[in-house]
């Protein structure tokens, strides 16, 4: 078995997308010779050609107006957004057209397109680079919303939600591209798209991430276990919709729960996610359910993204404040 | 079109002509790349030659700008850089043309424009090392701060000029006091929505703005043809304005064109869209790896055409310079050259706790709440647990 990148991870799981279904298209800035900023579509052009793999114009609401008009062709447009901060050119038409698409034609128009941000920070970039957006999309009605946090993750979640009949906003941690590898047996069954999951059995408290946070808070875990606290983590995979029956099993058995995102604390998926442990399981907590998460502010510059992100230590702190309750 | 407009717009027949690698017919140069005076029918050179050495010195000290913070990230010492290497006559020339009441609104590749604006240099690291996002006051200089996101700022160029227009400093025949804008952009972004919102505007207030579009013929990988398949200059007939396509390498041509459209601007003439046709020599920052994409034949081809060079045949094969004219020129790139060096590692580390700071003119209780309790969360960490922040 190969081990392999999140970078080609994803890479993979697009070729096979490709392979599988010749109605798949990837469009972006970048993303033909070049392969993408990221190489995330290393080659693929080369292979598949460009009627499928498409340089487009540097203009993001093109992208996604034209993908519109490809998927009700019967494409299956995967738009590549470069960068988190350059998705906002093309909101008008990603949360008015394609998120209201299938509504407003009472399911007479399917919408089955990708749109894959690299998002997060944590690289040292310049401004726009290093932001996450999710619970803008997360709170638009039509759209799914998944973040994958693993290489072998990314390979099965990306042709997953390429296979999903609705449009799925699809965020892979920048930081995670080429940082560690996994194993990848392309022969396993892999979960459902829309899954949460535990990634670590704990008895004291819960933490629940996506994305890149899913190490820092595996790094927590283990670095709780050292002072005699066991944690359980949830990567929660879908933030749109959310799959809180693991959740619900995990606070009620451990009573505490802390939810962490890089995000703004302010309305991020972390608020929606304490509002419906509250709800369900009132009765099992023993402590509120903490958010930990970027300070409501813009994104700083990178000389301080460390001190902006929610690192270890911060995790940690609310972990004790949790226990300490 | 009004009388004056006929001396940029190009008739209809060149309009769907073919393209030229070159740059076509069309282009407007006033010096050749082996450094020959050359007259053109619309537009001329009105400064002396000692203006010219000016222009050679700016250009010799924006390239050393640029090497020098090419050097400097590769030592690690700023995050990114985006080169402008090729770009030097575009910059210079334009930014020469500036009256001091004219605005500027950049993108991030400027650094030759902010040279002639007056901004150190070094605040333009602050960025790309990571310690602020823009350490300049756009107010000095009339220079806006750097803009990353493609073509935005061609719409607040516009806003500015409509703001100028109120302001009753455009037209009043005072040369001190009509100002205008420049909106600088590429060509990929040219193919934005708001780039083109941002001519819809200009053109239907008349807004004093000169659009100036450096065409280095790549938008990271993507070459031009990718975004236009006509030359980019004849755009700006179907917007309803002229626009003219200069050689970007010649800083004589690049002053010229831009002071006549400035010139049209501070008269209320309204826009002029300025393709300043020219070639991005170095990769589009210093992430990225131009052998994945283009070619090297077409580098070499335009290495011939050097912004620098041919001043400096011009200068030379006219006897208007000596030796020590040079030399004098490398010591102060030298000079600035240690200035960055020693300037950008000595820019000072932001604060933690300046996250806070700024993003109201009224602070909020809940985030001033937030502040204060991060500064008592880093304060935990003092004495003890050390080196875990
Ligand atoms: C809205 C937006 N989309 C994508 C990007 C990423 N990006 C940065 S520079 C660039 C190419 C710009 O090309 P051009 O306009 O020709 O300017 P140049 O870099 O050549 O000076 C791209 C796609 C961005 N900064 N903003
Ligand atoms: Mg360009």
């Amino acid at each position: 078995m190969a081990k392999i990148t999140l970078a080609k991870g994803l890479n993979a799981g697009l070729r096979a997308a490709m392979e599988k279904d010749p109605k798949v298209v990837i469009m972006g800035e970048d993303v033909g010779k070049l392969g993408g900023v990221f190489r995330i579509t290393d080659g693929l052009q080369k292979d598949f050609g460009e009627d499928r793999v498409i340089d487009t114009p540097l203009a993001e609401s093109g992208i996604l107006g034209t993908a519109v008009g490809l998927a009700m062709r019967g494409y299956r447009p995967v738009c590549e957004i470069q960068f988190d901060g350059f998705v906002y050119p093309a909101y008008d038409q990603i949360v008015s057209q394609v998120a209201k698409i299938h509504f407003r034609s009472q399911g007479k128009v399917k919408m089955p397109m990708v749109i894959r941000i690299p998002f997060g920070g944590g690289i040292g970039a310049v401004e726009h680079h290093s932001e996450s957006p999710e619970a803008q999309f997360a709170h638009t009605p039509g759209l799914k919303v998944v973040a994958c946090s693993n290489p072998v993750d990314g390979y099965w979640m990306i042709q997953q939600a390429i296979a999903c009949d609705d449009p799925v906003v699809f965020l892979e941690p920048k930081r995670q591209y080429h940082a560690d590898k996994a194993e990848l047996d392309e022969s396993a069954t892999p979960d459902p798209l829309f899954a949460s999951r535990v990634v670590r059995e704990g008895s004291d408290l819960t933490l629940l991430a996506y994305g890149p946070m899913v190490k820092t808070c595996m790094q927590s875990a283990e670095a709780a276990a050292g002072e005699g606290k066991s944690i359980e983590v949830i990567d929660l995979r879908t933030l749109s919709p959310l799959d809180m029956d693991p959740v619900f099993a995990s606070v009620r058995k451990t009573g505490r729960a802390v939810v962490a995102h890089e995000a703004h604390v302010n309305l991020g998926m972390g608020s929606e996610i304490a509002a419906r442990i509250a709800e369900e399981c009132f009765f099992s907590l023993e402590a509120p359910v903490l958010r930990v998460g970027g300070f409501d502010t813009p994104y700083p510059p990178s000389r301080i993204e460390e001190e902006f992100l929610p690192d270890l230590d911060r995790v940690l702190d609310a972990v004790d404040r949790s226990l300490a309750f | 079109m009004t009388e004056s407009n006929t001396d940029f717009g190009p008739d209809l027949g060149e309009v769907f002509g073919p393209s030229h690698a070159d740059g076509g017919p069309e282009l407007v140069q006033l010096l050749t790349p082996e450094g020959e005076r050359v007259e053109h029918p619309d537009f001329s050179f009105d400064l002396d030659d000692e203006a010219i050495k000016g222009f050679y010195r700016d250009m010799v000290l924006t390239r050393r700008i640029d090497t020098e913070a090419t050097a400097l990230q590769r030592h690690g010492e700023l995050g990114i850089w985006a080169q402008l290497l090729g770009q030097e006559a575009a910059q210079i020339g334009s930014g020469r043309a500036l009256a001091p009441q004219d605005f500027v609104f950049p993108t991030y590749r400027e650094h030759g424009v902010a040279w002639c604006r007056d901004v150190d240099p070094l605040r333009l690291l602050g960025l790309f090392r990571g310690v602020d996002q823009g350490g300049w006051d756009p107010n000095d200089g009339n220079f806006g701060l750097y803009t990353i996101v493609i073509g935005a700022q061609t719409l607040h160029a516009v806003g500015y000029a409509m703001g100028m227009q109120r302001d009753g400093v455009v037209g009043t025949g005072d040369p001190e006091r009509d100002a205008a804008v420049v909106a600088y952009f590429g060509d990929g972004a040219s193919s934005q929505g708001d780039v083109n919102e941002s001519f819809i505007f200009a053109a239907s207030y008349n807004a004093p703005v000169v659009f100036f579009c450096q065409n280095n013929q790549w938008a990271i990988s993507e070459p031009i043809e990718r975004q236009s398949r006509i030359p980019l200059y004849q755009r700006a007939l179907g917007f309803g304005f002229p626009g003219v396509r200069v050689d970007g390498n010649d800083v004589l041509a690049c002053y010229a064109v831009t002071k006549a459209a400035l010139q049209r601007a501070h008269e209320g003439s309204g826009p002029t869209f300025v393709e300043a046709y020219t070639y991005r020599m170095g990769a589009h920052t210093t992430t990225d790896d131009p052998t994945r994409y283009r070619l090297s034949e077409d580098l070499e081809h335009w290495k011939l055409k050097d912004p620098i060079a041919r001043v400096h045949a011009y200068l030379t094969r006219n006897g208007l310079v000596d030796e020590a004219f040079f030399a004098e020129v490398e010591e102060e790139a030298e000079r600035l050259g240690e200035h960055l060096r020693a300037g950008c590692k000595a820019l000072p580390e932001p604060d933690p706790l300046s996250i806070f700071d700024h993003v109201y003119v009224d602070q909020t209780p809940e985030l001033a709440a937030q502040k204060e309790g991060f500064a008592a969360y880093l304060a935990s960490f003092e004495g003890h647990k050390e080196g875990a922040r």
